[in-house]
Parts: structure tokens; C-alpha cells; sequence
């Protein structure tokens, strides 16, 4: 462990010391001077035809300054979506309009139709009551199913019918994929559902719009992950401001896990009427509202099939799903269910044909996008699940089953398009073995047992594919981005450093992290580099915050910038010590010139590069400050195996989680403390999802878990302790740091672990028990053990 | 309008309210003490956790009125005199115990009622104390840690550098 706070030291979080004494600055904290509130008038009905909206009598009411419906947003742009699939035919997918405020139909409950603007949020609230909606309601359509079926509702009266898309990948292996299965000598088939989550980051999002009238600058405070990609929806497409006119700024933000990726309605309304009300427009979500706003995350049906030859390796895997998009496309909805899923169906494993069929639903519920992991964790749920079952049909161990197919060379080429650059599939395992303790398990079910409890073990492998990702190949894949990250090094005179980059933290540590990286590279104190993101105007042209890839992507590109600075650096050095540039070494914030015991510090530098009397002018500008954008050449893959011991109490079906133990391959790490942290919270996700969360429609649209009442989040005496390693490292061969990324692993590969565990013990004890779906509630499992 | 008075982290403060206007509303819009979150509008999140004439509330499921008199304490007030980080503040910040930090003063506050209750928890009776409190980043595990560390106990020294 270094002693010096660089790469690999465990530094504690200096962002923790604003957060532990009330000291940080979330958006609902800013206030700006003269500012109205704005509450949303949301449709309660899932499906609806809107014959007329009466604002008179609200427009009327004290401190109502105005308020807006549909009709005022025509001139604009709907809210945009980013991401185009093509489907099996070679279409591209159905993609309807969506606008800020309902126009002719509401399609969820939590639709805006209207929005009123006043001098307090209760007035607004109050007179948001008293607008006259008069809407027909229609029949929704909710089921993904029924929605295919001929003659159901349509969600969106000028498309041909809800089906977004038909997508096939890879569509030439379809028929080789159905050869081997007619060739297999066993095959297991799983029905299975991914059961539909509410991210629920603890912050409820807020938006505050600002228009300066004597400059025509608009600012838009949000609760965002990625505030360059909102200002260029949000500008370009919905509102047509330019960016130079257009600042956004996501301060402290309070967790995202991809519900914060998207752009909303409420920011561009908010953007929209301050201009048009001339005052500053500020929007609280409360919780109730984020549970019926928020994009909602997975939400799969699926049916997967696994073709075994007669030595029990695999030769082809099938899969047919479907994918509800809600009402609307959300951002990056379209991409979750096949780039960020087909992709990873090979998993761990020599499988040589794979064939993915998804079919994305409209539906009259909230619209679905990427939530932690989003599609990776359906693609190994799935695959996990499949090969669970497989083992236990042909009776061999489920651990050795694994190992036997695992991927053992590389880099690997899978056949659904992605190359994987490295892993030790192998070394995970036998790590997992060990800090599980897997060799004492059969004494602890012995003990279980004792105690009237059926004990079972799951274990289970993930892969994933992070650092999202070369621009040319997304671009070929339909999305309507760059997915570079960017970074400007600004030195100042006096040796300190401040980073601008253009992912954002909103709990990852970034600021504790990124000085790691630069502190390394030039050998000072950590604490001499301050890291600034979150405002478009003082940030370059960054991507953001998901998919696991600051460190990887932006941790990058700030790597660029800093070789960048030292190579300047060096010249100057050079200059001052009349050495040769290449005869310079940096090392622990010295420059000294190879085989003498010429040196100058840091400092000296930088003070030359900005006070140039003595500087190599007619070679260099003055100035320390350069900036690197960073677009990878591939996904990153980190890959690892959990273990998972539940007991299952036969009475009442109740799931308890006794250990759970996972080892990860992130390649190098900057700081294990904060990637400790990370798999925790991954875990403790995906824990909730396998044990206790689901968001339930009614087949009216409506939402039966639509607060803390009734959708069950984890809390503290759910879940265990986790024990979990990270020391099975095989470095990313293509980036500068050699990093995979940490954020998403833990909700990724728990929930496998957690049901295959339940069917084991239930198996255990000699129930026919092959599956069961998310969330294992005790009336579920115990419907599952007396059926 | 009415007015309400009460002390908060030991000074006396007043405002004027409206009969339903929450303690949390007042806390955060009156006095622009942020640190008490929001997180919830049916009082099961617990970001909003304050203490109330010595006993762990939640802010957001009282009204500012019916704080008349009391003494409050909020996050704002767990620092240690000379402004370093307090005995469970600093636990928090040596096992991590927190990410975006927006569920983080509740769970200080709670941490902190749970000690004066109980001053050696065990790690069951931690975590059952804490499930008024949601985090959505931590998976509870350090946070855990971090209050069996502030109440004096054994957690190993896995960050020490
Ligand atoms: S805000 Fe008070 S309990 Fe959630
Ligand atoms: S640290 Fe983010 S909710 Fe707890």
C-alpha cells in the first residue's frame, strides 16, 4: 500500500467532511433570488384523451403567476431520445413524440398536463388543484403481451401498434443457433421475468431555471449525471438555445444510478418558463412524484434456452425477450435491452452461437431506462439462472459446470460482437472458494438445519462491459453520441493543480480519487490538485457519469492531460537547467537532469511557466494548462464470482441472507476504499432486487408501489455484511491506468447468487423447486415450497 | 402567519409560519439550515432525521409549531467546537461510511440517539435501530462499521493507511 496517497492508497474522502456537517450543496439547497415554484398537474389515469384543460380559475388564484399546458410547448421540440435501434428487418424502430406537457393524450399516470407557476410552492399547488382536466380515459395497456396483441390499445395513435422494435443479434447466426439446438444433447429452457425496479436515489430530483433578460443566458440547476449531455438534448432539440446561451450545473447530487442520465420534461420546463415568466423556476420532486416520473429500470420477460453437448460443454444459447419501454422512449431506453444485453449473453463462457431476439413494448407506465447495470444485469440474470438449472438437470456441480465452459484465453471474441481484452475466470472462482469459505458450508447447513432452517449456496459468475465506450462503434450502433471523456489540467503558479472533467460525481469520490491519479504522475501531495465538475461553464465537453466509466474513460483523458503537462513541463525544466529535454526526469515532484545532480522542484517550474523571464519563449508559450478528451478503443470487462448462503424458513418462506462473498477482477485499483464502497452498495441493490423490490402496475396503469409504504427498499437489518476482494487483477490492456471500473458490479452478479441460493435450499430439502421469480417474497417462496 | 420560537443547536431562532408548514420546511427554508434532507413525503426515509428536546425525529413528520420551545439539534450542530469533525462524523469519514452523503445527516443524527441510548451496540441492534433510515448508496455496510467504531468498538483497521 503506498504511503504517499498516490495510486492504490485507501485516502479518505475529502468530500465527506462538507457532507457530514450539512455543509454540501444539493440543487433543492439553492435558492435564487426572486425565484417562483412550479407544481405539475399529472394525469392519474394510465391512458386518456384530452378534451380540454380549463386553467381560469387557477390562473385566478392568489400568487398564481401563470400557468402552462401543452399548448405552450408546440412551438418547441419534444423531449428528444438518444439512441436509434435498428431492427431485424434492417427498420429503424418506431419513435414517437414526446412532449414537455401532454398534447392530445396523457399515456402514464404521472403525465404532466399542466404546470402552474407562483409565488410559493403551496400556492402553486393549490391552484394546480383547481385546473379543470376534462379526460376520457381509455383502456391501457400494461401487460407487455397483451400489448402485441392484435386490437389492443395503442399507446401512440400514429404508430403501427406498440411494438418499438423486433431486434435479432446476431440475426446472421439465427439459423446455425437453431441447427445446434436440433444437434444438442440437452437442453434447459427457463421462463423468467426481471422484475421492474424504481432507482430511488435518496435524492428526489429538482430543477431550477434561470433567464438573465439583459444577456439572454439561461442557467438550469439539475439533479444530473451528466450535465454536457442535458445542455445539448436539452438546447439542440427540445428548446433551441445554443450552448453558449445555455449553462447547467448539477451540483451535489444526491445518487443516481442512471435515473439522473436522462433529460426530463421538468428541466426543460423550467429552462422554458423562467424565460417566459421572467423569473427564476424551481421544481422539487417530491417522492411520491419521483416514484410515478422517474425512469423506471429493467423490466424483462424472458424465455432462454442453453444447448449442451454430451460432455456437458456448451454449444449454443437462445433467448427471446421482452422489453417494456413505457410510455415513452426515455434517453437511452432503446440501448439497454440490446447493446448493453445481447452483447453479454456469452458471459464467462465458451459458448460459440448465441442468438438474442428483444422485443421492446410500449406499454401506459412510466417510461424504462438504464438502472444500475442496465442490461447487464438481465443478460447474467438470465444466463446464471440457465446454467443453475442446467447442473442441476444433469446432475453436476454448478461451480464445476462453470468452470469447465469458462473463457480461458484472450483476448476472447465473443460471437455476439464484443472482444474481451483480459480476465482469469479461473483465479476469481478459486478466490471466491476461499473467502466464502465454500468448504465450510455443508457444516453450516448441518447447523441450519439444526435450528429447523434450510440452508442453500448460490454461486454464479458476471461479466460486464464498462467504460461506455468507443465513439465509432456506438455510433455504428445507433447511438446519437460521442462517448469520449474529457479533462483539462489547469497548473497554477505556485504548483497547485486544479482537474475539470466532465464526468460527474454523485457519490463515486471523484474528488478523492482523481487527485490520486495526477498526484502519481507528477509525485506531489494529493491534496495540491482540486477537482472541479458539474457546471458546464467552467467544464469541457464531457459525457458524464454511467456504465462504470469515470475512472476508466475520464480518469483517462485526465491521464492525456497530465502527460500532456509534464512533457511541457519538461521543456521548461530543460530550459532552466540548460539540459536537454530528453535528458529530464520527473520523480516525486523533482525534475533533475539523468546523471548529474542538477534538479529543480516542481514549483520552480510552474512559477517559470507563468513569470517567463527566464523561458524558452521562441519554443513555448507560457502557460501550464492542457486538455485531453479520451475516446477508449473498447469496453472494459470486469468480471467476478459471488457466493450467496441464504436460510429459508420452511414455516413462512421467509429468505434471510447469512453471508454473501464476492471477488472481483476490476483490473488496477486507484483507491480501495471507494471500490470497496462501491461493490457494498451494488450489492445491497441487488439484494433488493432479488429479495424485495418491484414496481406493480395494476391492469389499469396504476401504481400499487408508488411510495416507501408499498415499494420495499433494502434497509440496514436486510441485508448482511459482505465480504468482499478485489485482489484477482488482470489490468485493462487499453487504457493508461489499466482500470475496468467498480460501480456496477455488485447489482450486476447478486441477483443470481441470491435465487440460486433459495433453489438450492429448497431443492436440499426435496422440493421440486426449479425457479422463482424476483422479488423472493416469503409468500413466494412458500407458494413455491406447497404448491 | 404565525410565529414560532425555538432554540436550535443552541441558539435561540424564530420565523414565521404557516400552520402546516413542517419542521423540516423550517429548518431548511427559514433558517437555511440545509444539512436536514428530504428525501420522502410519508416520513420512511429518515433523511431528515433531527434531534427534538433530546429525542431522534423526523423532521419532515412534525410541524414547525409543534417545535415551540424545544431545543433542536441538527447536523449543523455535531461538529466539535474548534470545527473538526465530531466523534461519529469522523467514524463515518474513516470507514466510508458514505457516498453522495444525502441520507448521510439523518444517519449521523440517528447514530448518534442510538449511542446515547445505547452506548456499545451490537451489530444486530445497529442495524435494527437503522431501518427507519434509507441509503441507497452504501449497502449499510460501513455505515454499520463506522457506528460500531464510533462507539469504541473492535472493527479491524482494513483503511488505516
Ligand atoms: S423526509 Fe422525513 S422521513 Fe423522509
Ligand atoms: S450515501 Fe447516498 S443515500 Fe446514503
Amino acid at each position: 500500500m503506498p504511503a504517499d496517497g498516490g495510486i492504490g492508497a485507501p485516502n479518505k474522502r475529502r468530500e465527506d467532511v462538507r457532507f457530514l456537517t450539512g455543509k454540501g450543496r444539493y440543487t433543492d439547497d439553492i435558492n435564487v433570488s426572486g425565484q417562483a415554484y412550479v407544481w405539475f398537474l399529472r394525469s392519474n389515469v394510465a391512458h386518456g384523451r384530452i378534451n380540454s384543460v380549463d386553467t381560469a380559475a387557477a390562473q385566478a388564484m392568489p400568487g398564481v403567476i401563470r400557468v402552462f399546458t401543452g399548448a405552450d410547448f408546440e412551438a418547441v421540440g419534444g423531449i428528444p431520445c438518444g439512441w436509434q435501434v435498428t431492427d431485424r428487418h434492417g427498420e429503424p424502430m418506431q419513435e414517437p413524440a414526446h412532449p414537455v406537457l401532454a398534447q392530445g393524450k396523457v399515456r402514464h399516470v404521472g403525465d404532466p398536463i399542466a404546470a402552474v407557476v407562483a409565488e410559493t410552492v403551496e400556492q402553486a399547488r393549490d391552484a394546480a388543484e383547481a385546473i379543470e382536466a376534462d379526460i376520457d380515459e381509455l383502456p391501457a395497456v400494461v401487460d407487455m403481451k397483451a400489448a402485441l396483441e392484435p386490437g389492443a390499445p395503442k399507446v401512440h395513435d400514429d404508430l403501427t401498434g406498440n411494438l418499438c422494435y423486433d431486434w435479432g443479434f446476431v440475426e446472421e447466426n439465427r439459423e446455425a443457433v437453431a441447427k445446434a439446438f436440433d444437434a444438442a444433447a440437452h437442453v434447459t429452457t427457463l421462463e423468467l421475468k426481471n422484475n421492474r425496479l424504481i432507482a430511488n436515489a435518496m435524492e428526489p430530483r429538482v430543477a431550477i431555471g434561470e433567464y438573465n433578460s439583459a444577456t439572454g443566458d439561461h442557467t438550469l440547476y439539475t439533479t444530473s449525471q451528466n450535465p454536457h449531455v442535458i445542455r445539448l438534448l436539452m438546447g439542440a432539440f427540445v428548446l433551441g438555445i445554443p450552448e453558449h446561451k445555455l449553462r447547467v450545473v448539477a451540483p451535489d447530487v444526491g445518487g443516481g444510478f442512471g435515473s439522473k442520465i436522462f433529460h426530463y420534461a421538468e428541466e426543460a420546463f423550467c429552462t422554458f418558463a423562467a424565460k417566459e415568466v421572467n423569473r427564476p423556476v424551481k421544481w422539487t420532486a417530491t417522492r411520491s412524484e419521483a416514484f410515478i416520473t422517474d425512469a423506471h429500470g429493467r423490466d424483462h420477460v424472458t424465455k432462454i434456452e442453453l444447448a449442451l453437448d454430451a460432455d456437458n460443454n456448451f454449444t449454443a444459447l437462445r433467448t427471446e425477450t421482452y422489453a417494456n419501454m413505457g410510455a415513452y422512449l426515455s434517453t437511452f431506453a432503446p440501448s439497454v435491452p440490446t447493446w448493453l444485453h445481447g452483447t453479454l449473453m456469452a458471459g464467462n463462457y465458451r459458448t460459440p452461437l448465441i442468438y438474442v431476439n428483444v422485443k421492446a413494448v410500449f406499454t401506459n407506465t412510466v417510461p424504462v431506462d438504464a438502472y444500475r447495470g442496465a442490461g447487464r444485469p438481465e443478460a447474467t440474470f438470465q444466463l446464471e439462472r440457465v446454467i443453475d438449472k442446467a447442473a442441476r438437470e444433469l446432475g453436476v456441480d454448478p461451480i464445476a459446470l462453470r468452470r469447465q465452459n469458462f473463457i480461458t484465453e484472450f483476448p476472447y471474441a465473443t460471437p455476439v460482437a464484443v472482444e474481451y481484452d483480459t480476465g482469469d475466470y479461473v483465479a476469481t472462482m478459486d478466490k471466491l472458494e476461499e473467502i466464502a469459505d465454500l468448504a465450510g458450508f455443508e457444516a453450516r447447513r448441518a447447523e441450519s438445519a439444526a435450528n429447523g432452517k434450510l440452508r442453500g449456496l448460490g454461486v454464479n459468475c458476471y461479466i460486464e462491459a464498462c467504460g461506455i465506450a468507443p465513439s465509432h462503434l456506438v455510433g455504428q450502433l445507433g447511438a446519437r453520441a460521442g462517448l469520449y471523456e474529457s479533462a483539462t489540467v489547469r497548473v497554477n503558479a505556485t504548483g497547485g493543480l486544479v482537474v475539470m472533467t466532465g464526468s460527474h460525481s454523485h457519490g463515486q469520490g471523484h474528488e478523492t480519487a482523481f487527485p490520486q491519479v495526477v498526484a502519481e504522475m507528477i509525485g506531489i501531495d494529493p491534496n495540491m490538485v482540486e477537482i472541479v465538475h458539474g457546471d458546464t461553464a467552467n467544464t469541457p465537453m464531457g459525457m458524464g457519469t454511467y456504465g462504470s466509466r469515470s475512472l476508466a474513460v475520464g480518469g483517462s483523458a485526465i491521464v492525456r492531460a497530465t502527460e500532456k503537462i509534464i512533457n511541457k513541463a519538461k521543456k521548461i525544466a530543460a530550459h532552466l537547467m540548460e539540459a536537454s529535454e530528453g535528458d529530464i526526469e520527473l520523480r516525486d515532484g523533482q525534475f533533475s537532469v539523468a546523471g548529474t545532480d542538477k534538479s529543480v522542484a516542481w514549483g520552480d517550474v510552474t512559477l517559470a511557466a507563468y513569470v517567463p523571464h527566464n523561458y524558452p519563449l521562441e519554443e513555448i508559450e507560457p502557460g501550464l494548462e492542457e486538455t485531453a478528451f479520451y475516446d477508449p478503443n473498447n469496453f472494459t470487462f470486469p468480471a467476478g464470482a459471488y457466493a450467496c448462503e441464504v436460510e429459508v424458513d420452511p414455516d413462512t418462506g421467509k429468505v434471510t441472507i447469512e453471508r454473501f462473498a464476492a471477488a472481483d477482477d476490476f483490473g488496477n485499483i486507484v483507491n480501495p476504499m471507494i471500490v470497496d464502497g462501491q461493490v457494498h452498495g451494488g450489492l445491497g441493490q441487488g439484494i433488493g432486487q432479488a429479495l424485495l423490490e418491484q414496481a406493480v402496475y395494476d391492469e389499469d396503469g396504476q401504481l400499487i408501489t408508488g411510495s416507501y409504504m408499498d415499494y420495499a427498499m433494502p434497509r440496514a437489518d436486510d441485508v448482511p455484511s459482505y465480504v468482499v476482494d478485489h485482489s484477482c487483477a488482470t489490468p485493462c490492456t487499453h487504457n493508461p491506468l489499466g482500470v475496468k471500473g467498480c460501480g456496477e458490479a455488485g447489482a450486476i452478479g447478486s441477483p443470481p447468487a441470491v435465487v440460486n441460493a433459495v433453489v438450492d435450499a429448497l431443492q436440499r430439502a426435496g422440493k421440486d423447486v426449479t425457479h422463482i421469480d424476483m422479488p423472493l417474497s416469503p409468500s413466494r417462496v412458500w407458494q413455491a415450497m406447497n404448491p | 402567519m404565525t410565529k414560532v420560537s425555538m432554540t436550535v443547536n443552541g441558539q435561540p431562532v424564530s420565523g414565521e409560519v404557516e400552520g402546516r408548514t413542517l419542521l423540516s420546511t423550517f429548518l431548511r427554508d427559514t433558517l437555511g439550515l440545509t444539512g436536514t434532507h428530504v428525501g420522502c413525503d410519508t416520513g420512511q426515509c429518515g433523511a431528515c432525521t433531527i434531534h427534538v428536546d433530546g429525542a431522534s425525529v423526523k423532521s419532515c413528520n412534525m410541524l414547525a409549531l409543534e417545535a415551540e420551545g424545544a431545543q433542536v439539534a441538527t447536523i449543523e450542530g455535531m461538529s466539535n467546537a474548534d470545527g473538526s469533525l465530531g466523534r461519529i462524523q469522523q467514524a463515518f469519514q474513516d470507514h466510508h461510511g458514505l457516498q453522495c452523503g444525502f441520507c448521510t445527516p439523518g444517519m449521523v443524527m440517528a447514530a448518534a440517539a442510538l449511542l446515547a441510548e445505547i452506548p456499545k451496540p451490537s451489530e444486530a441492534e445497529i442495524r435494527r435501530y437503522l431501518s427507519g433510515n434509507l441509503c441507497r448508496c452504501t449497502g449499510y455496510h460501513n455505515i454499520v462499521k463506522a457506528i460500531l467504531a464510533a462507539s469504541g468498538q473492535d472493527v479491524g483497521a482494513e483503511y488505516a493507511a
